[in-house]
C-alpha cells in the first residue's frame, strides 16, 4: 500500500506555566464580597439578584456590586486595586 | 485570572453552561485548571430579575449542585494539589505526520478539524517546497501569532506553516506574498466570538494582474482561483496557525458564517474606480502591493444604484439596518461608484465618508439600547473616550452619529453588469505590504 509523508498544518504553542490562584478565605462571615458586572449582556440584573440572595442568606457578608471601567477586552487596573485594598473576595459575571 | 495572581484575591467566575468547554481551556492554557468556575444556565440576555433569581437559586447545569454553594466554596475551599495543575508543560507540534495512504490522510486531516470540511491538497514535502519557492523568507522565520479570542494564548507559525496551509487551499506559489502578507497581520479570520465573524482581504497594487486577482464580474464569488484560494488560505491558516477552531471549544459563532469560506478575498478595481485606491488611503504608494484586512463581517445591505431624488433617503436606510456596533464598508460597483461622483458630488472618497457619517444617525435613547453597544460601547463611553462620551450627554430624541468617522470605508469592485453595490459591517483593522513578503 503506498503511503505519503505530509506536514503538520499546526501552528506552535506557548509554554504553560503554573499560575498560583489566592488563598481561600475561611469563611465569609464579616467579609467584603465584591460582584463584579463585566458588563456583558444583562449580566447587571444577574449579579443583582445574586447580591440578594447573599443579604437574605450569608447577613453577615458586605457586598459591593461593582461594573468595570470599560469593556471586559480591557484591564481594569482601577477596580481590581479597590477590590484588593477594601475587599476580600470578588464573584465576576457573566462569562458567556 | 488577574484578580487571583496579581491581586492576589480569592474569586469565582460564574459563565452560562454553554461556554464551559471555553471557559475551562481557557484557565488551563493560562497556567490554572482549578480555577473556580461556576455555572449558570444560559442565556442571561433579556431574561427578567425573577427569571434570574431561579438561576440563583438554581443548580448549576454542568454540575448538578446548588450555584450558590459552588460559589461560597469556590471562595472558601482551599485548592488540593491536583486542582493545581503542572508546573509546566509544552505543546509540541511535529512538523511531519506519521506516513499513511492518501485516504487515511484525509480522514485524519478531516478528524482533527485542520480543515475547512471541503476537499484539500495534501501538504507533502515537493508540494510544500513548491510553494516556499514563491518567497525568499526562510521555511523557519516566524511570521506572526494569532488567536482566536482575547482571552487565548496566542500562537506562532513560520513560513513553513503558512505554506502547508496554502498548499491544502490549492494556492500556487505566486499567490503566496500574499498569504504571507495575510498571515503577517496577526488578524484571525477564525474569531471565536459568539456573533459568527468572517473576515474580508482587499488587494491592491500590481501584483493583482501579475497573478491574475478578479477586481470585476464575480469578483467576491467562486469565479478566480487566485481570489478563492488566497482567501481560503487564510482561514486555514488562521484556524491551524492559531490552534483551533472548534465549535463548542474554540469557534462560538452562533450562526457561524458562509463568507468565512472564502475569508471575502478580491482585488479593488483600481482601473475603473473615480477615486484613489484603499492601500493608497492606508499609507502606501501606487505602485506598490498591499493588502488589507477587515475583520468582523456579519452584516450586509444592499441596493441597485442611486435614484435621482431619493437616494440620500435610500442610502440612510441602508445605513440604519446595520447593528452599530458594525461600521458600513461600502463596497461599490464602478457604475454606483461614479453615480456618488455624479450625484452627491464626492470628487474624493474623504467627501463621502464624511457624508455618510453625517447621515448615518440615530436618536440618542435608541442608540445607546443596542445590545452591542451596551456590551461594548457604552461601557468606553462612560469610560470618557471620544467621540462616545459626547453621546452620552444627547437627549433620547436627539439624533447622534452611527458610527465613529474613522470606522467607515469605501471599496471599489464589480464587473459594471450592473450597478448593485452593497454595505459591509465590519472593522477595518490593517494594511500591510505583500512586497515585503516576495
Amino acid at each position: 500500500m503506498n503511503t505519503l509523508g505530509v506536514l503538520s498544518p499546526v501552528g506552535f504553542p506557548p509554554k504553560v506555566t503554573r499560575q498560583h490562584p489566592a488563598p481561600r478565605l475561611d469563611g465569609l462571615d464579616g467579609k467584603t464580597v465584591y460582584l463584579v458586572d463585566c458588563r456583558f449582556d444583562d449580566s447587571d440584573i444577574f449579579l443583582g439578584q445574586m447580591q440578594a440572595w447573599l443579604a437574605e442568606h450569608l447577613s453577615g457578608v458586605r457586598t459591593v456590586l461593582r461594573r468595570i471601567s470599560s469593556v471586559y477586552l480591557h484591564d481594569d487596573p482601577t477596580t481590581w486595586e479597590e477590590i484588593r485594598s477594601r475587599g476580600h473576595a470578588a464573584i465576576l459575571g457573566v462569562g458567556h | 485570572m488577574t484578580l487571583e495572581t496579581r491581586y492576589g484575591v480569592p474569586t469565582v467566575a460564574v459563565h452560562t453552561d454553554m461556554f464551559e468547554r471555553v471557559v475551562r481551556s481557557v484557565a488551563q492554557v493560562n497556567g490554572m485548571p482549578g480555577l473556580r468556575q461556576v455555572f449558570v444556565p444560559q442565556p442571561i440576555m433579556g431574561k427578567t430579575p425573577a427569571e434570574l433569581r431561579r438561576y440563583v437559586d438554581g443548580r448549576d447545569p454542568v454540575t448538578g449542585r446548588p450555584v450558590m454553594q459552588e460559589v461560597v466554596e469556590g471562595l472558601t475551599r482551599p485548592f488540593a494539589d491536583a486542582e493545581l495543575g503542572p508546573a509546566e508543560f509544552e505543546r509540541s507540534t511535529p512538523r511531519m505526520l506519521e506516513p499513511d495512504t492518501e485516504d487515511n490522510l484525509h480522514r485524519r486531516f478531516l478528524d482533527n478539524r485542520w480543515t475547512d470540511m471541503l476537499p484539500i491538497v495534501l501538504p507533502t514535502e515537493a508540494r510544500v517546497a513548491a510553494m516556499l519557492a514563491g518567497t525568499r523568507r526562510r521555511p523557519d522565520e516566524i511570521v506572526g501569532r494569532m488567536r482566536s479570542t482575547h482571552f487565548r494564548e496566542h500562537w506562532a507559525y513560520s513560513v513553513e506553516t503558512v505554506a502547508v496551509n496554502a498548499v491544502m487551499a490549492g494556492a500556487r506559489p505566486e499567490y503566496f506574498p500574499v498569504i504571507l502578507a495575510l498571515a503577517a497581520t496577526g488578524v484571525t479570520a477564525r474569531s471565536s466570538s459568539s456573533s459568527a465573524m468572517a473576515a474580508m482581504a482587499v488587494v491592491n497594487g500590481p501584483l493583482r494582474h501579475e497573478i491574475g486577482m478578479n477586481a470585476g464580474i464575480g469578483a467576491m464569488g467562486p469565479y478566480n482561483h487566485a481570489n478563492a484560494t488566497i482567501g481560503r488560505a487564510y482561514g486555514l491558516l488562521s484556524q491551524n496557525g492559531q490552534g483551533g477552531s472548534v465549535p463548542g471549544l474554540s469557534y462560538m459563532g452562533n450562526q457561524g458564517n458562509g463568507y468565512a469560506y472564502s475569508s471575502l478575498t478580491f482585488a479593488e478595481n483600481e482601473e475603473r474606480s473615480p477615486w484613489e485606491p484603499f492601500h493608497v488611503q492606508h499609507g502606501r504608494k501606487p505602485e506598490e502591493s498591499a493588502v488589507s484586512v477587515f475583520s468582523g463581517v456579519r452584516a450586509t445591505a444592499f441596493t441597485l444604484g442611486l435614484r435621482a431624488r431619493y437616494w440620500r433617503e435610500h442610502v440612510r436606510n441602508l445605513l440604519r439596518g446595520l447593528d452599530p456596533n458594525g461600521p458600513p464598508t461600502l463596497l461599490l460597483d464602478p457604475i454606483a461608484a461614479r453615480q456618488f461622483v455624479d450625484r452627491g458630488g464626492f470628487a474624493k472618497k474623504n467627501a463621502l465618508v464624511d457624508w455618510l457619517h453625517d447621515n448615518a444617525l440615530l436618536p440618542a435613547g435608541e442608540y445607546w439600547d443596542y445590545q452591542l453597544v451596551q456590551n461594548y460601547i457604552y461601557p468606553r463611553a462612560t469610560f470618557g473616550e471620544q467621540p462616545w462620551a459626547a453621546g452620552l450627554a444627547a437627549a433620547p430624541d436627539a439624533l447622534i452619529p452611527m458610527f465613529r468617522r474613522e470606522d467607515i470605508h469605501v471599496v471599489v469592485v464589480g464587473g459594471e453588469t450592473n450597478g448593485y453595490w452593497r454595505i459591509m459591517g465590519c472593522n477595518y483593522q490593517k494594511t500591510v505590504s505583500v512586497d515585503d513578503w516576495r
